[in-house]
């Protein structure tokens, strides 16, 4: 080894010191842990190898539970917070007037705390003895019953956290589609004025294979962050997940570890790589579906 | 088509809104372009010719005046009705579409009656494509080609729908010299042999000058000058076009005029009986030098370049205001004797020209015609 790459490495050390450690190390333990059958944290002992954890979670309800609550949300998440952010983007650089109101209103959940926005949405949905919050108040104007969105039917909680979850997501896909859009050289938009195209065929053919890079980035960074779902499920609907038929697969993860029916740290490290092995065939998936439609210039 | 403006000004608000008030890019055009000609709009960066091909195009519209296609106002149409074909500087290709899709793309804009099959869409990009000489390139995407081959892309892009009027935006200046030439030549090919009437515009005075039926020289919003390439050189109407045309730039002197005789400091040049005593500026080209023993400019030598073809001449002279130094350009059989430390010019009347110092408007004094073919001819049927 030349002194060059000697101290090339030497300087990485810290970095690869603290990835091995906290990064690199666990994702095997993980995958170990998975495999070990019984294991007892305590005496740090298992009675043997092989898939019972793979199978134990994938039968528990529980997981089956969290998986359809998952999906549910990755699914409807993902292309309405998309499709929202393009349109509000396109409108966002189409106005004159007020444009940096605008941007700072729609960027405002990005940068503001996570209780103050879980508090945000307790006035808008939750139930209290004096109030039976804001959006049950119009549903009421309406001439419709109030529903209970916290402890109610599942469907009004999963649009509340659906809702939620599209509303926390926004403003950094507006982010990125803005300034996206704004670095379209407008002669292209100039020149397809000249030849008359009328402005939704220059929106589909000109603007939309223009930022489409960007939009496969926020697909893909979307779905991977939908399905690690967790703080903000508990956020609203407190830590008891399951009982709420609320959890998420992180959240199972999670209370397989630590919570109530927690000290399992196989199963939890089982639906973990389950989730690992998800996410990455939907990434794959992405990938191979954007290498053959996003024009790369 | 003739296109004609009349009166037009184009204002916007200050870009520095606490200042306030507008900003004049073009103020008070009026001009006539004839049918079927190749015109060039010349004029340095921020003079408003940009902003006049745009109001031309129907991208803009202007602030005051009227602009006219043949017997249509146009002043407030839209470009696709104006019937224009535009080349945009960067030439604006669809990075993702190939050429053939590019070029096509035009014609998937017509609607109704004018919707055309996919069998004579193909037909005509098909003969816009050999127009200008592209036809084996139709699967390309833009990247994969050089810049020449993009300009002929964008300008087969604006030929498709056979408009009436092309419009050109600084064509040659993303390329590098050599295509220059070979596609500012191949420019004046395609509008010859379309005989649509062609404007373009450009900062580059010698490709104005080179390839232009006529050209429009323009500073901070004004016409300074219109006619063609050879006649504006030859007789600038002001200090502004006389200064902005020719390479080696014309070397300005400050001059004056007593009794009847052109004096630089204290020599005098020749006689230009009729012209008012007072100070002048003295414009001379770099070709308007004769090196002559006698001859009454004495200057500092301070180099002989020759270039083959011929030789130029660097000197200095305390009266010169246009640069550092004069830059004369002589044949290559002159003997110019480099050891030295003076040399003596002679000036010639026909390539020296004078202007006001006040108003940089042209002072004409007897002798200084530059008689030329068609001037000849003209005179002869007239």
């Amino acid at each position: 080894m030349n002194t060059r790459s000697f101290k090339g490495w030497l300087y990485l050390i810290p970095a690869i010191a603290f990835l091995g450690v906290f990064v690199v190390y666990p994702l095997f333990d993980v995958f170990i842990y998975s495999f070990e059958e019984g294991y007892n944290s305590a005496s740090q002992t298992y009675f043997g190898i092989g898939t019972y954890n793979y199978s134990y979670v994938l039968r528990d309800p529980y997981f089956i539970q969290a998986l359809k609550n998952t999906f549910i949300l990755v699914v409807i998440t993902v292309p309405l917070s998309t499709l929202l952010a393009l349109a509000i983007s396109v409108a966002l650089s189409s106005i004159q007037k007020l444009k940096e109101l605008y941007q700072t209103i729609y960027f405002l959940p990005y940068v503001t705390n996570t209780l103050a926005v879980g508090l945000v949405f307790m006035i808008l949905f939750q139930k209290t003895p004096y109030s039976d919050g804001f959006v049950n108040q119009i549903i009421m104007a309406f001439g419709g019953n109030a529903v209970d969105f916290i402890d109610g039917p599942y469907w009004a909680k999963m649009t509340v956290m659906c809702i939620y979850t599209i509303w926390v997501v926004l403003p950094f896909k507006i982010l990125i589609l803005t300034s996206a859009l704004a670095s379209v050289n407008p002669d292209y938009y100039k020149a397809a004025r000249v030849d008359g195209t009328s402005s939704w065929r220059i929106f589909y053919r000109i603007t939309l294979p223009m930022i489409s890079p960007m939009i496969f980035y926020l697909v893909i960074t979307g779905f991977i962050g939908a399905f690690k779902a967790y703080g903000d499920v508990v956020g609203i609907f407190g830590t008891n997940l399951n009982a709420a038929g609320m959890n998420t697969i992180v959240g199972y993860v999670y209370d397989m570890l630590y919570g109530n029916s927690g000290g399992y740290p196989s199963y939890a490290s089982a639906a973990a790589l389950v989730l690992f092995v998800i996410v990455l065939t939907i990434t794959c998936i992405n990938l191979l579906v954007q290498r053959r439609s996003v024009q790369t210039s | 088509m003739k296109i004609v403006l009349e009166h037009v000004s184009k204002r916007y608000p200050n870009r520095n809104r606490k200042v306030g008030g507008v900003f004049t890019a073009v103020d008070d055009f009026n001009l006539t372009i004839p049918d079927g000609k190749l015109i060039g709009l010349l004029g340095p960066s921020g003079c408003g010719k940009s902003t006049t091909l745009n109001m031309i195009c129907g991208l803009e519209t202007p602030t005051e005046g009227k602009i006219w296609f043949g017997d249509t106002d146009v002043t407030n149409l839209s470009p696709e009705l104006r019937g224009v074909g535009m080349v945009f500087q960067s030439y604006a290709l669809y990075p993702h579409m190939t050429v053939q899709e590019n070029i096509m793309f035009p014609l998937g804009n017509l609607k109704g009656e004018d919707k055309l099959s996919k069998e004579e869409m193909l037909r005509r990009v098909k003969h816009a494509a050999s127009l200008v000489q592209i036809e084996e390139l139709l699967e390309r995407k833009p990247s994969e080609m050089s810049g020449g081959q993009q300009q002929r892309v964008a300008i087969a892009r604006a030929l498709v729908k056979t408009p009436k009027v092309l419009l050109l935006d600084e064509p040659l200046s993303n390329l590098d010299a050599r295509l220059r030439l070979s596609t500012r030549e191949e420019i004046r090919r395609i509008q010859r042999e379309t005989g649509i009437t062609t404007i373009f515009v450009t900062h580059d005075q010698e490709e104005a000058m080179s390839i232009c039926d006529e050209i429009v020289v323009m500073e901070a919003g004004f016409i300074r000058q219109v006619g063609r390439p050879q006649d504006v050189y030859d007789e600038p109407e002001n200090l502004f076009v006389s200064k902005f045309l020719g390479t080696p730039p014309i070397n300005v002197f400050d001059a004056e005029v007593q009794d009847g005789r052109l004096l630089i400091g204290d020599a005098v040049m020749f006689d230009v009986p009729g012209v008012p005593n007072g100070p002048v500026v003295a414009a001379v080209r770099p070709e308007g030098f004769i090196v002559d023993n006698k001859g009454p400019l004495v200057c500092g030598l301070d180099l002989v370049e020759r270039m083959g073809r011929d030789k130029s001449v660097v000197a200095t002279h305390p009266k010169l205001t246009s640069a550092r130094q004069i830059r004369a350009i002589i044949d290559s059989d002159v003997h110019v004797d480099s050891h030295v430390d003076t040399v003596r010019f002679a000036l010639r009347r026909p390539k020296t020209r004078l202007f006001d110092v006040q108003t940089g408007e042209r002072v004409h004094f007897p002798g200084e015609e530059v008689v030329r073919e068609y001037q000849r001819q003209k005179k002869a049927t007239s």
